[in-house]
């Protein structure tokens, strides 16, 4: 990287000038050369733009699936003029004085909303029986700019599965072409033996001539996959993702770290992946021992449980920091209190509302209720 | 009246051969070029030309070699852009199969110019035959001394390699050319960085059209300024058209850009009009993926001025009313032609080509091929032509590569000025099964509109 080189070099001689951005009319410097993406996850929150195949781990990705895309409003200070197109805002280096607009652009919006519309469009939306479910990329990404209905009405494209090494399969189907696995593969492992075949819809991610993937670090595509293309065979169908317990654990390898997440339920261990960040980034890759045959809770050390941070599906069960809506009713009626016809505490012994649910340790039960309506 | 620059001597039999060239005034601008100039001076006299390039996008020649940079101790790279796989566009291989001499005398001199001392011509897998000829003519100037090491004894060493590609539209994107050309998969690159800084093997590169390299020989004969005087305003000198379609002589023409689009398709000259008395209904003037024009919008503009064969003109009142040079491949469709049908072949043409790299082109592409197939085929319905303008929409300017717009282009255009022969699809499947819309309104002359009054 000569090139990155040389600019590091120039701003040493102009002692580290910071380049001021603002984006969504948030401020925030940073180093001449980072992304608007990566500027933006500076400030954290919804300004930062959904990425799908870009990862900050991996050299050259991004750029490709297009949800990143948002609207330079202002080129820099030294040429104010906008950019003529939305660009890619982990592919586009910020300028000084830059302005761009993410989510309070409606452009951007609306592009955004199309290309999740593309996305979706051949994706087979198996997701009741998908492993990635719960922790997709896919299906958050369609959750918060998605629409409901499809205007697609045509036969999706399909692949045949195939089975890529002892421990993985591919689910070509369901692929968004990211080429994520791609880079995973090239820039990990020595030997990289799949790619992209085919070009335009019919392009596939494949094996050379269906050559296994056999190993040390490649099980970690199956962590880089934003969608359920890849999935660990070890714990394919075992478990529903938000069944299970992840908790950080550690064990002693020779070829990685050994920091790992283990997903548990009772003493068994379902799955092992890499840590994740929280924008769904692996922190540390880990190798194939550890991913797929340690799968005894003798090998490992329990660190403490995983935070899942973000507003993902797997999260949804969880009752941590939830807050009750606001009553609004009586506000609607200038402050009438409104009438009840029926109070359906009056006939039915559950739901109390001096029981608060969430506080109840599993599904509720009648024992949960006194019976305290003078019935007792 | 119509002055040649490219193909004057291009009905001299045995041009395609080194001896006949030479004594015909070839390697004449290379041999001023190589011993009397300097790489800037070259430089300078194509920006004094205005030469645009040929290749679709009309950026100037000489600006676009003055961005090229200069680091010590890389090798510059240019790489002729011989893809030509636009439907409808077939001048580049006319240049390369009658006049090889012409492009290896215009790489030569271009080369020296950007003190490349490698030069490589991508030229599209289809045109199986054409790299024989280049490849003796190489030959020829090799034995010649006009490439090889130390050319004519200036001490300038230059070596032209000849490089096939393997059936893919999508590898005249330039970047996209040089990921092929570096024999990976023919993805297009994300810019920045710009090929002028980091391209061919991370080297600054070059990529210019065939046509664009030839033009540069006349350039250096007569000088910038002279070649300048040909054409109006900002399209300078002459320009390749391959005119195909329903016209009386298809082929390929050297325009002076100063005549209008009514000459061109009718006078003998040219295309000879159009054949057994029919009308003109549309016409794309520069190759499929630029805008299709209606009879009526095509000869004039909506200012009421006769339309003229120039870059500007060509393109006055934007996508809403106007076109594109494009590459030059002018298809014209008569009365009896379909533009739904039409514009379904181009849609299934790009949905073919698209390299699959970014969403919207991927899936979009395909979509639009799909809808336009069911109107095509009378199973269309109203809401369909909203769905394919939407879709046409947000692919436009989404995408890595210009292939996105170029999909997105022809189908908007043809929703724009053709709505009603769409909608008629629609109401009447069974009819449009039998015959065409045909004509209509399309030729009927416009109202003028008053541009002059806000003034």
């Amino acid at each position: 990287m000569a090139f990155r080189g040389m600019q590091s070099f120039r701003t040493m001689a102009e002692e580290k000038k910071l380049f001021k951005v603002k984006i969504d009319n948030i401020t925030v410097e940073v180093e001449p050369g980072t992304t608007i993406l990566n500027a933006a996850r500076l400030i954290g929150g919804d300004v930062v733009p959904p990425a799908m195949c870009y990862y900050s781990k991996l050299q050259g990705s991004g750029g490709k699936c297009r949800t990143c895309l948002v609207k330079v409003s202002k080129g820099s200070d030294a040429d104010p003029r906008p950019m003529p197109k939305l660009v890619a805002s982990c592919r586009t280096t910020v300028m000084d004085g830059m302005e761009v607009g993410n989510i309070t652009s409606p452009e951007v919006l609306d592009a955004r909303k199309g290309v999740v519309e593309f996305l979706l469009l051949n994706h087979p939306l198996d997701c009741p029986v998908c492993d990635q479910a719960g922790e997709c990329d896919l299906q958050d990404l369609s959750y918060e700019h998605g629409v409901s209905a499809t205007r697609y009405e045509f036969k999706r494209r399909t692949f045949d599965k195939i089975d890529i090494g002892d421990h993985i399969k591919l689910h070509m189907t369901r692929c968004i072409l990211c080429y994520r696995c791609v880079f995973t593969a090239d820039q990990l492992t020595n030997k990289r033996e799949h790619g992209i075949l085919g070009r335009g819809d019919a392009s596939e991610i494949s094996t050379y001539i269906q050559n296994s993937l056999d190993n040390d670090f490649i099980g970690n595509v199956i962590d880089v996959c934003p969608v359920g293309a890849l999935t660990d065979r070890t714990a394919r169908f075992k478990n529903r993702v938000w069944f299970l317990k992840p908790v950080d654990a550690k064990c002693e390898c020779t070829k990685c770290s050994g920091k790992a997440v283990l997903w548990l339920r009772g003493d068994e261990i379902f799955r092992v992946t890499a840590r994740k960040d929280k924008y769904g980034e692996v922190e540390e890759f880990i190798c194939d021992t550890c991913r797929f045959e340690r799968k005894d809770p003798k090998d490992w050390t329990v660190e403490g449980p995983r935070k899942v941070s973000r507003h993902s599906v797997i999260s949804q069960g969880h009752y941590v920091g939830v807050h009750k809506p606001d009553e609004t009713i009586a506000k609607v009626m200038d402050g009438r209190a409104p009438k009840l016809l029926m109070d359906i505490h009056d006939i039915s012994e559950v739901n109390m509302p001096a029981v608060d649910l969430s506080k109840i340790d599993g599904p509720a039960h009648s024992n949960d209720f006194p019976k305290s309506n003078g019935v007792q | 009246m119509g002055r040649k620059l490219l193909l004057d001597k291009a009905h001299i039999e045995g041009i395609r051969y080194y001896d006949t060239y030479r004594n015909n005034g070839g390697y004449a601008a290379a041999e001023k070029a190589l011993k009397s100039m300097s790489p800037e001076l070259v430089i300078e006299e194509v920006k004094k030309s205005g030469l645009r390039g040929r290749g679709g996008a009309g950026f100037p020649t000489g600006l676009k070699w003055s961005f090229l940079a200069k680091p010590e101790g890389v090798p510059r790279y240019l790489v002729c852009n011989a893809d030509e796989s636009e439907p409808g566009t077939f001048k580049d291989r006319y240049l390369m199969e009658f006049l090889p001499h012409l492009l290896i005398e215009g790489l030569l001199i271009s080369s020296f110019a950007l003190g490349a001392n490698c030069t490589y011509i991508y030229i599209r897998g289809e045109y199986a035959w054409i790299p024989d000829i280049l490849e003796e003519a190489i030959n020829d100037a090799k034995k010649n001394n006009w490439l090889g090491k130390n050319i004519q004894g200036t001490g300038y060493d230059l070596e032209i390699y000849v490089q096939r590609g393997a059936g893919a539209y999508i590898c005249g994107e330039e970047t996209a050319l040089i990921e092929s050309l570096e024999g990976k998969r023919g993805n297009p690159r994300i810019k920045p960085p710009f090929p002028a800084v980091k391209g061919l093997w991370q080297s600054p590169t070059v990529v210019n059209n065939v046509e664009t390299l030839a033009a540069v020989v006349p350039i250096i004969n007569i000088g910038g300024d002279e070649y300048a005087k040909y054409g109006t305003g900002k399209s300078t000198g002459t320009k390749l058209i391959s005119a195909c379609g329903n016209i009386n002589k298809p082929g390929v023409y050297e325009i002076d850009m100063n005549i209008s689009v009514e000459e061109f398709i009718y006078s003998d000259e040219f295309c000879g009009g159009i054949p057994n008395g029919k009308r003109l209904k549309a016409c794309i003037p520069g190759g499929s993926s630029v805008p299709i024009l209606p009879a009526n919008l095509l000869l004039k503009t909506a200012k009421g001025e006769p339309r003229m064969m120039t870059y500007e003109s060509l393109n006055d009142g934007g996508f809403a009313t106007g076109s594109m040079m494009g590459s030059g491949g002018f298809i014209v469709l008569d009365e009896d032609q379909c533009v739904v049908r039409h514009t379904m072949s181009l849609a299934r043409f790009y949905h073919h080509e698209s390299c699959g790299q970014c969403s919207p082109c991927r899936e979009g592409t395909g979509w639009m091929k799909k809808v336009l197939l069911n109107i095509e085929n009378g199973k269309g319905k109203m809401t369909d032509i909203d769905l394919l303008w939407d879709i046409q929409r947000k692919i436009e300017g989404n995408t890595i590569c210009p292939l996105g717009d170029a999909a997105a282009w022809p189908v908007a255009a043809a929703i724009r000025h053709f709505r009603d022969e769409f909608e008629w699809h629609v109401t009447h499947p069974e009819e449009a099964m039998i015959r065409n819309f045909g004509l209509a309104h399309y030729a009927d002359p416009l109202p003028v509109v008053a541009t002059a009054a806000a003034v």
